[in-house]
């Protein structure tokens, strides 16, 4: 598989959407394994850092998951390319920005992607859409003990998977859901929620994770400690906490409705005028207002079909994305214009908004 | 005569102070407010109180003089200024430094989950077949004929077995 073809095919988080995915867009799990008896990334030399890319690339490759994927160093990736595969989830910023001896094999439905010499040796990352932290768990357990069949890991009874950061011992797992939360953040309540959800060991991060803004009401939550707890402990207290944020969201939008419909309405309706008619979006504003038709798709003021289409854009407004689909390198301001040109298209035949339906269409 | 709280990070005088209750057990950080801004304490979108914590309890000096890892030559003043080990031996070489620190950071300080089973039965394997082999060449010095042959017996049934799953 060559990059430009993993790049013209839809990934899982912009498709096979559907209504079961309403608030939990998708589940990741990562795990971070290191070989033992060799330096960590950040402290490997060059020649180290080679060999250990050699051998961590040969076994994931030949990993059944992984078969037909697409295997390349970060010095095989153009920087447009580099961004188009952050903007999927499929590599990490450190990763794109990283030296010699690092690379990423991706498998070839782009649900699990092994980013090699980024912090640890391996980070092993496995996608799924909607709330499915189980059979994540599962999926990514059978690659990760089809690794071990080759590797050596680092290992230690006491302390667990051994790390580059302390922070990650023990399973050296992340496990997150990316959720939209539109209602809680209309509502101005997500920095109770935030605060509520670090007190009960768990991080909140915008979509594009640590330091990245919440644009399109879109948040990644996930399990901040590792050490002390299998995973089947963090994963079942993560997924306790997922469900009551599920649960607050949709109080927040019963709340606003039986409140102020009009208000909730307007919004909406002012963000399809705008995604049909603007001619300059950032991808923040563009984000925000995708946002807004997303949760019209839940209220049922659009018709359930064009929530994959919905989805699709929140990646392909990215810059990365814009700027591949139009063949060429923009200035920030000209890709606004192009922003707005393509949602501009792609909203000309999008359904009208239904605003009788919502009594009755909240799901 | 009040005590003024300085700040974990910088030792400005501290005017954020920050508490997290994990079972328990009570976490604080104090901040001056430089320090906040930049750690993204005062963002509503979320920081990590785990890293605070980690470059808090990194800030007084931690053990002087020079023990390095014997494996990577790696030294608690890189440790305290990357954040990061160098290589899987460090965890041992720094154990008097990493235990205090692992007490706030996690829910526990002693692993239960996965264990790569595979990886360690090898491991168990190959330190076998290695200390068999000192015992062989032993024995052979010592002109301990059986015990010899038992040992290269042992030596032979122990390769079978690392035979049937190729290490790599």
């Amino acid at each position: 598989m060559t990059v430009a073809s993993l790049i013209d095919t839809p990934s899982e988080l912009t498709d096979s959407a559907s209504s079961k995915s309403a608030v939990v867009l998708m589940t990741r799990i990562r795990l971070a394994r290191n070989l033992s008896g060799q330096p960590f990334p950040g402290w490997a030399k060059p020649a180290q850092r080679e060999k250990i890319l050699e051998l961590c690339r040969a076994a994931v490759t030949a990993a059944p998951a992984m078969k037909r994927g697409l295997a390349v160093t970060v010095g095989e990736l153009g920087e447009l390319e580099k961004r188009i595969l952050v903007e999927r989830h499929l590599i990490s910023r450190e990763l794109s920005g990283s030296k010699q001896g690092s690379g990423v094999v991706i498998s070839r439905d782009q649900t699990i992607s092994v980013m090699i010499n980024e912090e640890d040796h391996l980070r092993i990352q496995l996608m799924r859409s909607g709330f499915q932290l189980k059979r994540a768990w599962a999926a990514i357990d059978d690659l990760d003990s089809a690794l071990e069949e080759t590797l050596d890991f680092a290992f230690s009874p006491s302390l667990g998977y051994l790390t580059a950061c302390p922070t990650n011992l023990g399973t050296a797992m992340r496990a997150s859901a990316m959720m939209h939360l539109p209602a809680l953040v209309i509502a101005n309540q997500m920095e109770k929620v935030v605060r509520a959800v670090n007190q009960l060991g768990m991080v909140v991060r915008g979509l594009f994770g640590e330091g990245s803004d919440a644009s399109g009401s879109i948040f990644q939550i996930s399990n901040q400690t590792t050490l002390g707890e299998s995973e089947d402990e963090i994963l079942k207290r993560l997924s306790g906490v997922l469900q009551s944020i599920v649960e607050h969201e949709m109080n927040a939008r019963a709340r606003l409705l039986e409140a102020d419909s009009g208000k909730l309405f307007d919004k909406i309706g002012r963000a399809f005028g705008i995604l049909q008619n603007g001619h300059v979006l950032s991808s923040n504003e563009a984000m925000n207002l995708l946002s807004l038709i997303r949760l019209g798709i839940d209220l049922g003021v659009f018709p359930d079909s064009k929530r994959s289409v919905t989805d699709r854009l929140f990646i392909e407004a990215q810059p990365g994305h814009l700027q591949h689909a139009q063949k060429g390198e923009f200035e920030p301001g000209q890709r606004d214009l192009l922003r707005a040109e393509r949602l501009r298209s792609e909203f000309a035949n999008f359904a009208r908004p239904d605003f009788t339906l919502s009594a009755n269409g909240n799901n | 005569m009040a005590n003024q709280l300085k700040c974990d990070l910088c030792s400005k005088p501290a005017t954020v102070h920050l508490t997290q209750i994990l079972d328990n057990k009570v976490h604080k950080v104090d901040l001056c407010e430089q320090c906040a801004q930049e750690k993204g304490v005062t963002d509503p979108s979320g920081f990590s109180l785990a890293d605070l914590l980690l470059k808090a309890s990194l800030n007084p000096d931690p053990v002087p003089g020079g023990i390095r890892c014997e494996q990577c030559g790696f030294s608690p003043a890189e440790f305290k200024k990357l954040g990061r080990f160098g290589c899987p031996a460090c965890y041992d070489a720094f154990k008097g430094i990493l235990d205090p620190m692992l007490d706030g950071m996690h829910k526990g300080t002693v692993h239960s989950g996965k264990v790569p089973r595979r990886a360690l039965e090898r491991k168990t394997l190959h330190d076998r077949l290695n200390k068999l082999e000192v015992d062989l060449s032993e024995a052979i010095k010592a002109e301990r004929y059986e015990d010899a042959a038992r040992c290269r017996d042992e030596i032979n049934q122990v390769r079978q077995a690392v035979e049937q799953r190729p290490a790599r």
